[in-house]
């Protein structure tokens, strides 16, 4: 069995009423592609903020490679080596396309300082440049992202949790709204990503062909817990996952 | 190579240095008064435009800056208050550092909340800023201020003259644009947009929102300081109440007037509220009562204001040609 | 000893003044969401509205009060609330913020020319005289001030508490999502709000104008000790409202008798920077509601 990256322990959050995650545990290896499914409002996103310092879960406690991660801001966490999308497209639609890839990386170049007096590009135009043909954006470089097609935005959302070089990428419904040749493309980017640079993934998706395809593990929260682990097949066969998303 | 922006910057540069020429005293005074409020407002941008925080204090900040610049640069007294006799150039540097400082000492407690907590804190800063001015007039002249400010003389160059005077506080202005165009332009720049722009993205992107925050606003109060440093020596006599807390406001309302967020959006709204009250002497005490009822229709009707109306109206405009332009070749098919 | 019983209880009675404009205050924050950078005003211009009432349509005072308490409703409240809150929410609060900051000015400018630039007297509208009790003196004044804001407090808390409207306000004030699923007709609840602001900015008028003459300027004082009693008592309740309000009130008042009547105004000012320091939440305010 390969390392631990991430190891989330109890991890609970109430809003009112609704336990949105219940005593979550679960361990991400390094350099797998775990998939996170569920009903809607089954708590998948909760999570995500909840370890990501996005909120402040009630309980339980996160470690990332050996470190306690609790409570750290999701800047501190970024930096630890965490790049994510939220479900919500989230662009800066009044910056280039290309101000948006850099903007995504510069604080992880120099210091303070240097990012006042150095180049207004941190240096960092050509990386930018690369991972914009990774995601074949190239014909859109210099145009506002605002004005770009949803999927479009969706991809550059994406992207810029490329471009700090993490370690780990966790990404919530990258497939929503981008149509099928597209996906199909993105699927391929995010496994040429994981082979040749050992990144590992946390996927939330609904699209199930995409996550089965994809994914080496998947995790199945329903009402906030987790009610199954196993491979794509395990899972697929599995009676309490079909149950839970036909009664969710 | 001339782009297009570049030469509309020229020909704006152009038109600011013929502007004073062949007028009377007051007004090259008046042109003056304008440059120096643009560069606080411009500094103000970054705070609310960029980085989305109100601060009232920029008239404190200008305080700052045009005490410290007076005290400096004031010869000293046998009798009262005195200076040290200082040139301006070693007075302004002292004067815009010391604005700086004390943006970031009052920033950081205010910005460990969330919310609109810095407007309140620099309402509160600029009122006791007021207040100690008034009451410890052994330093500040109480309520009589200071007089008498002498203007700098580089020699080659005496600014003496008001016309000269304009020429100086013109370079001071060129000078401070490029230095905030770098800002803009500088990965800091960048991140004050993202924040603008989607604080939650930016922050999962590693941008320290809170530091960023605070530095614009110290950056911010820096330009105010300056500003303040210029005004010591143009208008000669500097006393509380030109720095009370309704210029603060009004500062903040030539930011939105011009536009928040657009580079030179605060030299309009400048140019509006101090150079509109000479065309609109005719009204007389109801220029502020008309000048607070059109930023209200602006902030509701337009709320990226005048530059962003005209951006709205070129792109009307453009958009009048395209469809011309589909026209014309639906013509020729 | 005697006169520390008359400093304290003119501070409490001026201080349940300062209460009812910073309650208002904190009703509008939670309801919209809006810093009223004009609070100062509103509680300003009801006693011109007042004035007006008596020397130019020739009220006699009973009726120019009530005119002027209905008059302030209508334009503090509903006009605000229509004319400038709703078109301006959308943009989000920034703009807001910065029109009730043109709002004060424009009401100020307008009084200012409208009316007049100079102090007017208002005419009291408790009673006079002083009991002496044992060698302390209370002011009748102080006592009714006292007293008739406590009533206006607990009439309101009762409104609150103890009516549906009240409670469907609460409600939208805690969660306008939850509230708008359980039935609650938000559009309307936010609307009493901003009208109960305005009778509470009025009624604050006609209990504070007759201490300080009826001029254009007397917000920009009372809109500070507004907000800095809503902050210092803790931004999301009546009760941190009104423990801020009296606590400033006393403050100021043995300020400017024991220690110095220059830096008087500057003693609220600190309370506010320290409580910000300190503790952000305000003196009586959950650290909920403050973080995000
Ligand atoms: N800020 C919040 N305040 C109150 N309730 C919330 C909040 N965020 C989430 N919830 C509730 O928590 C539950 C879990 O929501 P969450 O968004 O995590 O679900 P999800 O699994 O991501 O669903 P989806 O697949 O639709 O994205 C839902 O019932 C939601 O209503
Ligand atoms: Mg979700």
């Amino acid at each position: 069995m390969s390392n631990k990256v991430m190891s989330v322990s109890n991890v609970s959050k109430r809003y009112g009423a609704i336990q949105a995650v219940d005593d979550v545990s679960f361990d991400v290896y390094e350099g797998e592609i775990l998939g996170l499914i569920g009903p809607n409002g089954s708590g998948k996103s909760t999570l995500f903020n909840c370890l990501l310092g996005q909120t402040r879960p009630d309980n339980g406690s996160v470690e990332i490679n050996g470190h306690n991660a609790s409570g750290l801001s999701p800047s501190k966490l970024n930096k630890l080596g965490i790049g994510r999308t939220f479900q919500q497209l989230s662009v800066f639609p009044e910056m280039t396309v290309l101000d948006n890839i850099i903007l995504a990386g510069q604080e992880h170049h120099g210091s303070m300082f240097s990012r006042l007096f150095g180049a207004p590009d941190a240096g960092l135009t050509p990386e930018a440049d690369r991972l914009i043909a990774f995601f074949r954006l190239e014909h859109l470089r210099d145009e506002m992202a605002g004005s770009l097609s949803y999927g479009q935005q969706k991809l550059l959302d994406a992207a810029m949790a490329f471009m700090a070089g993490p370690s780990i990428v966790m990404l919530d419904e990258p497939a929503g709204g981008v149509n099928l040749t597209m996906l199909g493309n993105f699927k391929e980017r995010l496994r040429t990503f994981n082979k040749e640079h050992g990144t590992t993934f946390v996927v939330i998706e609904h699209n199930m062909e995409f996550v089965m395809s994809l994914c080496t593990r998947v995790l199945v929260l329903a009402n906030g817990a987790i009610i199954a682990e196993g491979t794509p097949d395990e899972i697929m066969n599995n009676q309490m996952v079909i149950d839970a998303y036909l009664g969710g | 190579m001339m782009t297009k922006r570049n030469m509309w910057l020229l020909a704006g540069l152009i038109a600011l240095i013929l502007a004073p020429l062949g007028q009377g005293n007051y007004v090259v005074y008046t042109l003056c008064s304008w440059l120096i409020f643009s560069m606080a407002a411009m500094g103000l941008n970054l705070t609310l435009g960029y980085a989305g925080q109100i601060s009232l204090a920029q008239s404190a900040f200008m305080a700052i800056g045009a005490y410290t610049t007076a005290l400096l640069t004031l010869p000293p007294a046998e009798d009262g208050v005195g200076g040290l006799g200082l040139h301006w150039l070693v007075a302004m540097p002292i004067s815009v550092f010391a604005a700086f400082v004390v943006g970031l000492i009052i920033g950081f407690p205010a910005l460990r909340v969330k919310g609109h907590f810095l407007a309140f804190v620099t309402l509160a800063f600029t009122t006791l800023t007021f207040l100690v001015l008034r009451n410890e007039d052994w330093l500040t002249g109480g309520t009589y201020g200071l007089v008498g400010m002498p203007r700098p003389d580089f020699g080659f160059f005496n600014t003496g003259k008001q016309l000269r005077f304009y020429y100086f506080t013109l370079a001071v202005f060129v000078v401070f644009c490029l230095l905030m165009w770098g800002i803009i332009r500088s990965p800091w720049g960048r991140a004050f947009k993202a924040l603008r722009e989607n604080s939650i993205r930016a922050e999962s992107l590693g941008v320290d929102t809170r530091r960023i925050t605070l530095l614009a606003f110290a950056i911010g109060s820096a330009a105010g300081g300056l500003a303040g440093s210029l005004v010591a020596p143009l208008v000669q006599f500097i006393e509380p109440g030109s720095f009370a807390l309704v210029h603060s406001l009004k500062m903040l309302l030539m930011v939105v007037v011009g536009g928040a967020g657009f580079f030179f959006g605060p030299v309009i709204g400048a140019g509006v509220v101090i150079l509109m009250p000479e065309f609109l002497r005719f009204t007389e005490g109801y220029y502020l009562m008309i000048y607070a009822a059109t930023v209200i229709v602006l902030i509701i009707f337009c709320p990226k204001g005048l530059i962003g109306l005209g951006e709205i109206i070129r792109n009307k405009l453009r958009k009048d040609k395209k469809v011309r332009g589909d026209m014309d070749k639906g013509a020729q098919l | 000893m005697e006169q520390f019983f008359q400093v304290l209880l003119s501070g409490l009675a001026t201080g349940s003044i300062y209460a009812l404009a910073a309650i208002g205050f904190t009703l509008i924050w939670q309801a919209a969401q809006t810093v009223n950078f004009a609070q100062g005003e509103f509680v300003m211009l009801p006693a011109f509205f007042l004035l007006a009432g008596m020397h130019f349509l020739g009220m006699p005072f009973w009726m120019a009060l009530i005119f002027g308490l209905l008059l302030a409703v209508f334009v503090l409240g509903f006009l605000f609330k229509r004319v400038l809150v709703d078109p301006l929410l959308k943009h989000g609060g920034l703009s807001l913020i910065i029109a009730t900051m043109a709002l004060a000015i424009l009401m100020k400018e307008s009084v200012k020319e409208f009316y007049s630039a100079e102090a007017q007297p208002f005419p009291e509208i408790v009673p006079n005289g002083s009991w002496d009790i044992s060698g302390v003196i209370v002011s009748l004044t102080d006592i009714s001030h006292l007293f008739i804001s406590a009533v206006i407090v607990i009439g309101l808390q009762l409104f609150l508490n103890r009516t549906r409207t009240g409670r469907c306000m609460q409600a939208t004030a805690q969660n306008p999502g939850v509230a708008e699923i359980l039935g609650v007709n938000v559009k309307r609840m936010v609307l009493y709000t901003f009208l109960i602001n305005g009778v509470l900015a009025a009624l604050a008028s006609f209990l504070i104008t007759p201490v300080y003459l009826a001029k254009f300027s007397n917000g920009e004082y009372l809109g500070l000790i507004a907000f800095i009693a809503a902050i210092v008592g803790g931004f999301n309740q009546i009760r941190g409202a009104l423990a801020g309000g009296l606590l400033i009130g006393v403050l100021d008042n043995m300020t400017a008798t024991y220690i110095t009547a220059e830096y008087r105004q500057a003693v609220p000012l600190l309370l506010l920077i320290a409580v910000i320091l300190f503790r952000p939440q305000g003196l009586l305010g959950t650290s909920e509601g403050r973080e995000a």
